[in-house]
């Protein structure tokens, strides 16, 4: 089945068949996963230029998926969601993959390369959650009205970037869709990480073995860059990239730069 | 039909600019700037005060209400009160309404059973046990629990609530937020098979299909009158009347704000700044926090988008004469007050239980007792009757007054 830009879209059954998994997929070469950000998987220009080198995954966290919101309420915490993305790799016949992710999804990439290290060949984390520290609080972005969110996650609130997350389609019925979307997308996510998104990582982090590159917008107000640190102290060998002109996403504020670093790093 | 006094217990003195030096009343307003514990505790005494005096003037019941961190009304522990008020009013026919302890926040949540239970012996089998889901922004922002699971939550305590009434047997709860090998209720309530329960709602498609699913009081807690709520109790009556249940009125209770006084004019003279105070800085809440994204159903988040209603009227632009005519609050003259009641609210709405909600606000003790004190001569009186000629029986009341009406009429015909 075809998907968006390009993709090409399959559902694949977990978790005893209650749980449909869809993953968009693009490109050719070594297999990598991209797991998507609290807003929803929106394909983008960084992920159409990692396909020019990868075979990108892109699995929809579950509930996310248009036509099944309510897979979400088989999943209870974050241990069900890590066993369900093992079950996945499985049925995709995945062994071993680049992992990259960005904000929660780099959580996920991070907790599962902490669970199954044998997965996760390199490591890329676009300012990822996960960890808490009381003098620099996480900014819980549910708490903000849309406004407030995209001057939180985007150095430039009205940039090209900002509009691949917040678009505001002209038809009604397509607006509705998206804004369902995209609140259900943030629900569903944040499922595994409200009212603080600490759930553990730091007593897991360790067994994380694979190579890991963390990029950090140098403008992230809801993780600041103070966690590419912790994060790095926390991950052998770890090495920060910050990127200037971003905020929380700087795969969408900077493609080019991202994904250059990126491409850099896995090759 | 029945009708109690309502009480938030406010903050009475805010700050003239309040609404626009803090960002909201709920979960952030800062303590150390607003308040002081030994004048909050004035307030608590005259809350109760009221309450009382409210149940002496011939009420049928005095509700409060949990809600957290916030200057719009604040009982954390609205049990605590309701200890005083069932205590206090031993000797009255009023029911003692808790709307009650909040169910997803309480750790076990076999805890609002037994308080509950202690509230119905204390009280001689006067309680009625309301079990709310709780405001997002107590519920989801202040203590913390997953949007997503409120009403999941919700919905697993509810259950081990009522089978911890009723369950003959010691029994085991294996659920998935609570797990509990031997649930042994102490006390139980007077009440049998348990007390009547309400459970309040905003107007989410769930919780009419849950309502009626168990044999509960609905009750419509809104700050923005009959004409809004219209559309929103039909929703609910066509569920009822979906599952083949009666038209059973007492099935409904709506909250209604109401302001008495000699007239239409003396009205708008006494309360006009203390409803403004409350619609304008009560209810100062960013729009986004009483819908965290996952608190919504699917189905109801649909919906909602769809028309998108709830919002459309910024209150902070409407002032007194707007709320009066788009009838968020019914205030006048006695006469005014008991038509427009009877004819929007109660007869509109079809609601048998109505909660009435007198102190508003900023509004002083002295003037909260004098638009008690009329309205309890002046418009319960001719309230009371008004489904009486119809036979139905309120099942949503403390069995032993039911029959108040009854009675008062039988002692007057003599």
């Amino acid at each position: 089945m075809s998907g968006l830009n390009g993709t090409h879209a399959r559902t694949l059954p977990v978790w005893q068949n209650r749980v449909s998994m869809r993953v968009l997929s693009k490109g050719e070469g070594p297999a990598l996963i991209f797991f998507h950000g609290p807003w929803g998987l929106h394909w983008n220009p960084f992920l159409d230029s990692l396909a020019q080198h990868f075979t990108v995954h892109a699995p929809e966290h579950p509930g996310t998926t248009p036509g099944a919101p309510d897979d979400i309420h088989h999943l209870d915490n974050l241990w069900d969601l890590i066993l369900c993305y093992d079950e996945l790799l499985e049925q995709m016949g995945v062994e071993n993959a680049a992992v990259v992710g960005h904000s929660f999804g780099a959580m996920v990439a991070c907790e599962l390369a902490a669970a199954y290290p044998r997965r996760a060949g390199r490591l890329a984390l676009i300012d990822p959650i996960g960890l808490w520290r009381d003098d620099a609080p996480v900014t819980n972005w549910m708490m903000l009205n849309q406004q407030e969110m995209q001057s939180y996650i985007f150095h430039d609130p009205a940039g090209a970037g900002a509009q691949l997350l917040f678009a505001q389609p002209e038809d009604e019925t397509e607006r509705v869709t998206a804004q369902v979307g995209l609140t259900w997308a943030m629900g569903s996510t944040g499922k595994f990480i409200w009212p603080i998104p600490d759930k553990g990582l730091k007593k897991r982090i360790h067994r994380v073995k694979a190579p890991t590159l963390l990029i950090w917008g140098a403008e992230d107000r809801i993780a600041p860059p103070v966690y590419a640190e912790e994060f790095a102290r926390q991950i052998t060998g770890a090495r920060i990239e910050s990127v200037k002109g971003a905020g929380h996403a700087p795969h969408l504020e900077q493609p080019a730069t991202v994904s250059d670093l990126v491409r850099e790093f896995l090759r | 039909m029945k009708i109690s006094a309502f009480h938030l217990m406010p903050h009475r003195e805010l700050p003239a600019d309040f609404e626009k030096r803090y960002p909201s009343v709920w979960v952030t307003p800062p303590w150390w700037e607003l308040s002081d514990p030994a004048r909050v505790g004035q307030y608590y005494n005259w809350t109760l005060d009221e309450l009382l005096f409210a149940a002496r003037a011939g009420f049928d019941g005095v509700c409060t209400n949990e809600h957290h961190q916030n200057a719009y009304g604040f009982m954390p522990s609205p049990n605590i009160m309701g200890a005083v008020l069932a205590k206090a009013t031993n000797d009255l026919p009023v029911a003692i309404v808790q709307m009650g302890a909040t169910l997803p926040t309480q750790n076990p949540p076999i805890r609002v059973a037994e308080e509950y239970a202690m509230l119905d012996c204390i009280s001689g089998g006067r309680l009625i046990a309301g079990l709310p889901l709780g405001s997002p922004m107590d519920v989801n922002l202040c203590y913390g629990i997953t949007p997503m699971e409120h009403r999941e939550r919700y919905r697993e305590a509810f259950a081990l609530v009522m089978k911890a009434w009723q369950a003959r047997e010691i029994f085991a709860w294996n659920g998935k937020y609570t797990q509990l090998a031997n649930v042994n209720l102490w006390p139980r309530p007077i009440q049998q098979p348990h007390p009547p329960v309400w459970v309040p709602g905003s107007g989410s498609i769930s919780t009419f299909d849950f309502a009626v699913d168990n044999e509960v009081c609905y009750c419509f807690l809104s700050y923005s009158g009959a004409k809004s709520a219209k559309g929103m109790m039909d929703g609910y009556w066509n569920v009822v009347t979906k599952k083949g249940r009666d038209a059973n009125p007492y099935r409904a209770g709506f909250l209604q704000l109401v302001t008495v006084a000699e007239t239409d004019a003396k009205a708008e003279e006494l309360y006009a700044k203390h409803v403004e105070y409350f619609y304008h800085k009560c209810l100062h809440v960013p729009a986004v926090w009483f819908s965290p994204p996952g608190n919504q159903d699917y189905r109801s988040l649909e919906a909602t988008a769809r028309t998108p209603m709830r919002f459309a009227v910024n209150p902070k632009e409407l002032r007194y004469r707007d709320f009066v005519e788009k009838g968020y609050v019914i205030s006048g003259s006695p006469a005014t007050v008991r038509q427009r009641l009877q004819e929007e609210v109660v007869k509109g709405l079809r609601v048998g239980n109505l909660m009435v909600l007198l102190q508003i606000g900023s509004m002083p003790h002295e003037l909260t007792l004098q638009n008690m004190d009329l309205f309890a001569r002046e418009v319960l009186p001719s309230l009371r009757p008004v489904w009486e000629n119809e036979g139905w029986v309120n099942h949503w009341w403390p069995e032993k007054l039911r029959a108040r009406f009854e009675s008062t009429q039988a002692a007057s015909a003599r």
